[in-house]
């Protein structure tokens, strides 16, 4: 029941564009087209889940144990820009293909502030569920990394869509570009509201 | 003294972090539910901006070209965790309220555009003043974004009540943060942007 509260939640209650506003800078960068965004999601999401698993167990077992946790940024931003050059440089070795359809968006990964945004929240944040609230243990931080970044997947595909048909439209020349697009993205974020209350 | 001037107000207009250069978006949306609280964020990122480009434009002769983007993020993360113990120790409410958007200063694509773009070809005065520029501004946007949003949406400015109730709620919450910041990109376009 709590990994399922914790899907819920963190697909559509906090997405984490639409919601808690990490990972904005890409959303708005890369969602001209369709393609471009479904690559994007696959990259971060692929990225988002790795990251959390390597900074938990980081935090959880050297640490935490050290007394050392004012280090968390230091730590997980390096963590995260060497494992980002990691996945390139294995994904280049073992898989052509997928490199291909990732490899453009993985360095622009790294100052993607979702990823460090997701790291930090699963160790510093406590979960409510129902009556109690507690910090996630080890899968359930994985649950909700690879949740959150379906979410993020979602409303980044989504919004593409629109922004593609959104092209060929006539729009007053202040309006052109970025700030329709924000707009738009705002009656999409007043649409995720409606699941607000849900879990 | 003009040109060392220039380096402070081109922040303000001509190259406005957020509605010119539009970068730092997630900070920008995140924390401006009130006047105050864009405040604070824009004051705490000029803190690690100014550091930052100071500490670049001392290091970057020596830093060898192939590693500088792990150098300057080592650089910038020790300074947001220098400012996080201080505002911990000096200012917790507002630590609180900006919450995970401290440590995420790190990933701000503001500072290290600057180190990239400014503080690694200039010395480190002209830096120095580049970073209170930049900063300055994005203090100034988001103090502005922040200022609309507390009217529309509590009736308030910086905290002084001036309307009874509540106002426009939506606008505290997220729709409201893309709405109003798309809405004053277009006033920003069409009045303040030389073509």
């Amino acid at each position: 029941m709590e990994y399922f509260a914790i899907i819920i939640s963190a697909i559509f209650v906090n997405n984490i564009l639409l919601a808690q506003f990490l990972g904005i800078c890409p959303f708005l960068g890369v969602s001209n087209k369709l393609s471009t965004a479904t690559g994007m999601s696959g990259a971060v999401c692929f990225v988002i889940t790795l990251a959390t698993l390597v900074t938990y167990l980081l935090n959880a077992y050297l640490l935490v144990p050290l007394k050392l946790e004012f280090l968390q940024t230091i730590a997980f931003i390096l963590v995260i820009a060497s494992l980002v050059q990691i996945v390139e440089i294995v994904l280049k070795k073992i898989s052509p293909s997928l490199y291909q359809a990732l490899g453009i968006f993985l360095p622009l990964i790294t100052t993607n502030c979702a990823v460090l945004g997701v790291a930090i929240t699963v160790v510093t944040k406590e979960f409510t569920f129902g009556a109690e609230s507690h910090m996630l243990d080890l899968p359930q931080a994985l649950v909700y990394a690879l949740a959150t970044s379906i979410g993020y997947g979602v409303a980044m595909i989504l919004f593409a869509g629109l922004r593609e048909h959104l092209a060929g439209n006539e729009v007053p020349k202040a309006f052109k570009g970025l700030p329709i697009a924000l707009i738009t993205v705002s009656i999409m974020a007043m649409a995720f509201l409606g699941f607000s209350g849900m879990v | 003294m003009g040109k060392k001037l220039s380096l402070i107000t081109d922040g303000f207009i001509k190259n406005n972090p957020t509605f010119v250069l539009v970068l730092g978006m997630c900070p920008t949306l995140a924390t401006t539910t009130s006047a105050i609280n864009g405040l604070e964020m824009g004051l705490a990122t000029l803190f690690v901006l100014v550091l930052s480009n100071m500490a670049i434009s001392l290091l970057a002769p020596i830093v060898p070209d192939k590693v500088h983007i792990p150098v300057y993020i080592v650089v910038i993360a020790t300074f947001v965790t220098v400012l996080q113990l201080v505002m911990q120790a000096f200012t917790p409410g507002a630590y609180a309220t900006l919450g995970l958007f401290i440590p995420l200063i790190v990933v701000n694509c503001i500072v290290l555009g600057r180190a990239e773009a400014f503080a690694n070809k200039h010395n480190v005065w002209e830096s120095a003043l580049d970073g209170i520029g930049v900063g300055l501004g994005f203090t100034l946007s988001l103090t502005v974004i922040g200022l609309v949003r507390e009217v529309l949406g509590s009736g308030a400015a910086f905290g002084w009540k001036f309307m009874p109730g509540d106002g426009v709620l939506a606008f505290v919450m997220a729709p409201g943060a893309f709405l109003v910041l798309g809405y004053l990109m277009v006033i920003f376009n069409k009045y303040l942007k030389k073509s």
